[in-house]
C-alpha cells in the first residue's frame, strides 16, 4: 500500500538539506541520495534512558531518519514520569521504559526499527557498544555518564601512538534540570570527555553531621536527620529506606515534623521530604524536548556530515528570557580517562596511609571515585590494597587502611590499580613521593 | 511531647503526576495552567511540538485552527499525525493524538483556514489567553497580530526553515511578581537595621559569650557589629576592594582560638568574612524596580487598572511612609553555621517584620480599593503578600506590535542596520526570514521548494531582500550565503529544530499563563548548525 512516492515525499523535508549543497556544508559533503539510505538503513545509534530525555530523542532520532535504533534503560515506568515522558500512559506504569518506548515509536513510525534493553548499561560488554555509530545519552545520573565516557575511550584503537579515527564513536550527552539543560558533543579520544570536565558537575549538597544532630536550622536538617540517624536507629519496617514506598515517606515525614516542632523549624512539607529522601530533580516537559531535539540534530549532522557539528558545548537556560552559551571544553592533557598518560600522586608526607589515599580519590574534584578498590603489583605479586565491594575481600583488607603505603611495600614511582563504579576499565595511577628521604 | 502525633497528607493522583513540575512553578502556577486555554494556528510538526509540552504539564484546553489536509510530507516530520491519516483533516488528526497525552486536557479543533476565521468571524480569538501561530503568511500574520494587540492577548509567531528558528513574542504590556532569578540577593538590611533588628543584635555582646556561643553567632551578627564598628569610624559603608579587604581584616582579628583544640576555628566568623562581598551593599531600591512604582501607571491608577498596579501603588505609598524609602522587608534568611536558637531567634525577627511589613501594604492597598470603588475582596491578601516578598524582582515589559514591523513608514529599521555592520550578527536571519514571507507573498511557495526551481529562486530572493532593505533605509547583503543556504533548504521543517523551538515556545506560553519567569524581549532567533541564539527586540 506504501508506494515508493509515498516514502519519497514522505523524506522530502530531509532530503532538501542532504540532496543539496550549500555554502555552509562540511568540506567532506557529498550531496546524495545515498545518505538518506545510510540513515535509514545502516545508521545504529545507542539511546541511553528512556526517561525524559529519551522519549523524545526516540520521536526526534525517529523523525530525523535513523531507523536502526537501540535503546536502553533498566528503570520502569512510574506516575511522576507522565508529566513528560510521553510515550507513557496510565496503563504502563510499572512496565519496562525502553520497552513501551520502543514499542510506542515502532507503531507510530512505519519502518522504525528500535530495539529495546531493559538493563543496567554495565550488563552490556565492549562487544555490544562497539556496534553503533553514535551514542547519545540522556541520562540523570554522572556516574553512569563516567561509565560509558569510560567504555568509549576504552573501545579506541591505538596504533604507534596514533589514533585509530575509525574506532571512535561519537557521544552526544543532554543533561536537564528544571528550566536549565546542556548538550554537548565528545569524540572519544579527540575532544573533550566527561572526565576532562568533571569539575562541572556541582558538589552534591551535603549537610555536615554535627548540624542535623546538634544545631538544626532548615527543614532539610530534620529531614536529613531522621533519615540517617533515626531510621536506622529505630529501623521502622525492618530494611533499607525506599523512596517510593509511600509509607516509608509518609514515617520520615512525621518524624520530621516532631523534630522540627521540637527545635521550632519551620516551612517542612511533605513535598520537601521527598525531594531530600529520594534527591528529586525538578523536570519539565519543554526543557527535556529542547536538549532531545538538539542532540538529536546534532546525530543527524554527525551522521550525515550536511553541516559542522556542536563545538563542542552549548548551555540553554529559559527562566529569563532565553538564553544559550556555546563554547569549547578543552581536553585535559593528564585526563585519568583519556589521555594515555597514567595520573601522578604527588604523596608529601611520609606518614600518609591507604585511608588517606582512598579518601583523596574520592575527594579531588577530577576523579571524584566513589568506592574504589585498589590493587598493586608488589614484590613480583599483585596484592589487593583493598576493596570495599566485595565483603570477604573487604574484611581481609580491611587492615591495610591504617597502614602507611611505604608499608604496604608501595615506593616512589609504584603503579596502583584503581577499580570503581565510575569507570568500566582500571586506572593506573603512579605515586610520586615528593619528600626527602631523609624525613622518614 | 503533648501534641498529637502529625499526619501526613493524603497525596492525590495528580499531584504525583504533577510533582517534578510543581516544584518550579507551584501549585498557584499549576492553578493558573489549568485555566488557561491556548489557540495554536496551524498543525504543523512545530505546532504540535508546542502544544506537546503543554498538554503534558497539563495546560485546560487547546484550540487548533487549520484547514489543512494531511500530506505525506507531514507525516515525516509531524509525530502527531499517523500514516493513513493521509487526506484527512490535520486540525482533527492532531487533536485527537495530542489528546491521547493526557486525560486533563480539553481540545477541540476548527478545520478552517485561518484567514476565513479572521475575516469571517473576528470575536473568534476573544476567550484565549494565549494565542500561538506557525507557518503564517504575511498578510494574515498582520490582521492576527493587530487584532491580539486591540485585545491585549499574548501571541507568539513561530517559524522554522532548515535549521533556523524564529520566535517572535507579541504582548502589550507583561507584568511578572515571581521572576525567579537564579541568583538571588538576600535583603539583610546591615546598612539600615530595621528596630527589631537592631535591639536584637545590641542585645549581643560578642565579647562575654563563652568560647562555644561565641563560635555559634550566626555571621550575619558578626558582620553587623563589625560594619557598626567599622562606620563609627569611617562614617560610610566599606566600597572599594581595598575597604573590604580591611574590614575582612578586622573580622579575621575577631576569630578566637579554643585552647584545648587549636585546629578548631570558628566557621561562623570565616562565613562573615566571605559575606563581606555580598551582604553589606548598600540597601536601595534597584532601579528598575523604581521605575516601576514611578510608572504613570502606577501613579494614576484608574478603575481599571490591575491588580498589579494597584498592589505595586500601595507598594509605593509603603516606601514613602512607613517604609521610611525602603521596600517591604523580603524576611527570609540564608542558611549559616549557628545554633538553632540563635539561628531561628534571628530567622523570626527577619519574618516577623516582613508580615508586619506586608501588612501595612496590604492596608494601603485595602484604601486604594475603596478610593477606586472596588469591592475588598477584588485582590486577595496572599496575591499581596507574595507581591512583598518578590518587590526586589518584579518585572514590566512593554511590547510592540507585530504589525508594526510590515509598516515602513512606523517601522525603525536603525537596529537592523547597526547589527548588520557585524558580519557575525544573527540579524541577518530575521532580514532573510523576511525577505522569504515576500516572496511567497509573491511566488506563493517557498524560496527552492522545488528541485528544479533552487537556482532562479536565488535570485528572485534576493530582488525581494533588496527591496526590503532599502524600504528600511539599508544597504544590501555583504554575502549571498545566507541568501543560497535558505534556498537549499527550500522551506523544508526538520523535525528536530521545530522540536527544539517547539519546547521552547511552549515554555513561553507557560510563562504567561502562569504569570512567572521573564518572557523572551521580544524576538529569539537560533541557528542549529552552531547551536547559538540571540535575542533582538522590535
Amino acid at each position: 500500500m506504501m508506494g515508493s512516492d509515498h516514502m519519497h515525499r514522505r523524506w522530502s523535508n530531509l532530503r532538501k538539506v542532504l540532496e543539496r549543497s550549500g555554502p555552509f556544508c562540511r568540506p567532506d559533503f557529498e550531496p546524495s541520495t545515498e545518505t538518506l539510505q545510510f540513515l535509514l538503513d545502516n545508521c545504529k545509534i545507542l539511546v541511553i534512558g528512556a526517561g525524559g530525555l529519551g522519549c523524545e530523542l526516540l520521536k526526534d532520532l525517529g523523525l530525523m531518519g535513523f531507523r536502526q535504533i537501540h535503546v536502553i534503560d533498566m528503570d520502569t515506568i512510574e506516575l511522576s514520569n507522565l508529566n513528560r515522558q510521553f510515550l507513557f500512559r496510565h496503563k504502563d506504569i510499572g512496565s519496562s521504559k525502553a520497552e513501551v518506548a520502543a514499542k510506542f515509536i515502532n507503531s507510530r513510525i512505519p519502518g522504525c526499527n528500535v530495539i529495546s534493553h531493559c538493563c543496567k548499561i554495565q550488563d552490556k560488554a565492549e562487544d555490544f557498544y562497539r556496534q553503533f555509530h553514535i551514542v547519545i545519552c540522556g541520562l540523570d545520573s554522572i556516574i553512569a555518564r563516567r561509565w560509558i565516557n569510560g567504555m568509549l575511550l576504552s573501545l579506541l584503537v591505538y596504533e604507534d601512538g596514533e589514533l585509530d579515527r575509525s574506532s571512535v564513536i561519537p557521544m552526544i550527552d543532554g543533561g536537564t534540570e528544571g528550566f536549565k539543560g546542556n548538550v554537548r558533543v565528545i569524540l572519544p579520544g579527540l575532544t573533550a570527555c566527561i572526565e576532562c570536565t568533571l569539575d562541572l558537575y556541582p558538589p552534591q549538597v551535603t549537610y555536615p553531621l554535627c548540624t542535623i544532630a546538634n544545631t538544626p536550622r532548615l527543614p532539610e536538617h530534620c529531614i536529613e536527620y531522621v533519615k540517617v540517624i533515626q531510621w536506622p536507629k529505630e529501623n521502622p519496617f525492618e530494611c533499607a529506606i525506599d523512596g517510593d514506598d509511600p509509607q516509608h515517606i509518609n514515617w520520615i515525614y512525621e518524624k520530621s515534623i516532631e523534630r522540627a516542632a521540637q527545635f521550632g523549624i519551620q516551612g517542612l512539607t511533605y513535598r520537601l521530604v521527598q525531594g531530600v529522601v529520594k534527591n528529586i530533580i525538578p523536570a519539565v516537559a519543554s526543557t527535556n524536548a529542547v536538549i532531545a531535539a538538539a542532540c538529536a540534530t546534532e546525530a543527524f549532522k554527525l551522521a550525515s556530515s550536511c553541516s559542522a557539528s556542536l563545538n563542542n558545548y552549548m548551555v540553554l537556560n529559559d527562566v529569563d528570557g532565553i538564553y544559550t552559551y556555546t563554547y569549547e571544553a578543552e581536553k585535559k592533557e593528564d585526563c585519568v580517562a583519556c589521555s594515555q598518560v597514567p595520573k601522578e600522586i604527588e604523596i608529601n608526607n611520609p606518614k600518609f596511609k591507604l585511608n588517606d589515599l582512598i579518601e583523596f580519590l574520592c575527594e579531588k574534584p577530577d576523579l571524584q571515585m566513589k568506592n574504589p578498590g585498589l590493587t598493586a603489583y608488589i614484590n613480583g605479586k599483585n596484592k589487593t590494597l583493598y576493596m570495599q565491594t566485595v565483603a570477604s575481600i573487604e574484611e581481609r583488607t580491611r587492615e591495610n587502611l591504617t597502614k602507611t603505603l611505604v608499608e604496604l611495600g608501595l615506593r616512589n614511582g609504584s603503579e596502583i590499580n584503581v577499580a570503581d563504579i565510575t569507570t568500566p576499565s582500571t586506572i593506573v595511577l603512579k605515586l610520586k613521593f615528593v619528600y626527602c628521604n631523609s624525613d622518614m | 511531647m503533648a501534641s498529637p502525633a502529625p499526619k501526613s497528607p493524603e497525596q492525590s493522583e495528580r499531584n504525583r503526576k504533577y510533582d517534578r513540575q510543581l516544584r518550579l512553578w507551584g501549585d498557584h502556577g499549576q492553578a493558573a495552567l489549568e485555566g488557561a486555554h491556548v489557540c495554536i494556528i496551524n498543525a504543523t510538526a512545530l505546532g504540535t511540538e508546542i502544544l506537546k509540552s503543554l498538554v503534558l504539564p497539563g495546560i485546560g484546553a487547546f484550540t487548533i485552527v487549520d484547514g489543512k489536509k494531511v500530506t505525506s510530507e507531514d507525516i515525516g516530520a509531524n509525530f502527531f499525525l499517523e500514516t493513513d491519516s493521509v487526506g484527512k483533516s490535520r486540525a482533527q488528526i492532531a487533536t485527537q493524538m495530542l489528546l491521547e497525552l493526557n486525560s486533563d486536557v480539553r481540545g477541540d479543533y476548527i478545520d478552517e483556514e485561518p484567514d476565513q476565521i479572521l475575516y469571517n468571524s473576528p470575536d473568534f480569538f476573544n476567550n484565549f489567553t494565549v494565542v500561538v501561530a506557525t507557518c503564517l503568511v504575511e498578510k494574515s500574520l498582520v490582521l492576527l497580530s493587530q487584532r491580539l494587540w486591540e485585545l491585549n492577548i499574548p501571541l507568539i509567531v513561530c517559524r522554522t526553515i532548515g535549521f533556523i528558528a524564529y520566535m517572535r513574542i507579541q504582548v502589550k504590556e507583561h507584568m511578572v511578581v515571581e521572576t525567579h532569578p537564579d541568583n538571588e540577593v538576600p535583603d539583610l538590611r546591615l546598612d539600615k537595621p530595621f528596630e527589631t533588628l537592631k535591639k536584637h543584635v545590641d542585645s549581643v555582646n560578642l565579647d562575654e559569650l563563652s568560647f562555644k556561643d561565641h563560635s555559634h553567632v550566626p555571621y550575619l551578627i558578626v558582620l553587623y557589629k563589625f560594619l557598626e564598628k567599622w562606620i563609627l569610624s569611617k562614617r560610610e559603608l566599606p566600597k572599594s576592594y581595598n575597604e573590604k579587604s580591611q574590614l575582612k581584616q578586622m573580622i579575621r582579628e575577631g576569630i578566637r582560638r579554643d585552647e584545648n583544640d587549636t585546629s578548631n576555628s570558628e566557621e561562623n566568623f570565616e562565613e562573615a568574612v566571605k559575606a563581606v562581598n555580598t551582604c553589606i551593599g548598600r540597601t536601595e531600591i534597584p532601579e528598575n524596580v523604581m521605575n516601576i512604582l514611578n510608572n504613570d501607571q502606577c501613579i494614576n491608577l484608574t478603575a481599571k487598572s490591575s491588580s498589579f498596579w494597584i498592589i505595586a501603588k500601595a507598594v509605593r505609598d509603603f516606601v514613602e511612609n512607613e517604609g521610611g524609602g525602603l521596600l517591604p522587608l523580603k524576611g527570609t534568611l540564608p542558611d549559616m553555621t549557628a545554633d538553632t536558637e540563635k539561628y531561628i531567634t534571628l530567622q523570626q525577627i527577619y519574618h516577623k517584620q516582613a508580615i508586619a511589613d506586608a501588612e501595612a501594604v496590604w492596608r494601603r492597598t485595602l484604601q486604594l480599593l475603596r478610593q477606586l470603588g472596588k469591592s475588598s475582596d477584588s485582590i486577595p491578601e496572599r496575591d499581596v503578600k507574595l507581591f512583598c516578598r518578590h518587590a526586589l524582582n518584579i518585572y514590566v515589559a512593554k511590547g510592540t506590535c507585530i504589525a508594526d514591523e510590515y509598516d515602513s513608514k512606523i517601522f525603525d529599521a536603525s537596529n537592523i542596520v547597526q547589527c548588520l555592520e557585524n558580519p557575525e550578527s544573527m540579524m541577518v536571519y530575521y532580514v532573510i526570514l523576511r525577505g522569504i514571507e515576500k516572496f511567497q507573498t509573491e511566488y506563493n511557495s517557498y524560496p527552492g521548494e522545488f528541485d528544479d526551481q533552487v537556482e532562479p529562486d536565488i535570485v528572485k530572493l534576493k530582488v525581494c531582500i533588496t527591496k526590503l532593505l532599502n524600504e528600511w533605509g539599508c544597504g544590501p547583503l555583504v554575502k549571498d550565503d545566507y541568501v543560497h543556504e535558505f534556498c537549499r533548504f527550500g522551506g523544508a521543517e526538520l523535525h528536530s529544530v521545530s522540536a527544539f523551538l517547539g519546547g521552547l515556545a511552549a515554555q513561553e506560553v507557560i510563562k504567561f499563563v502562569t504569570n512567572q519567569y521573564k518572557p523572551v524581549h521580544n524576538t529569539f532567533i537560533y541557528d542549529a548548525v552552531t547551536s547559538n541564539s540571540g535575542t533582538f527586540f522590535f
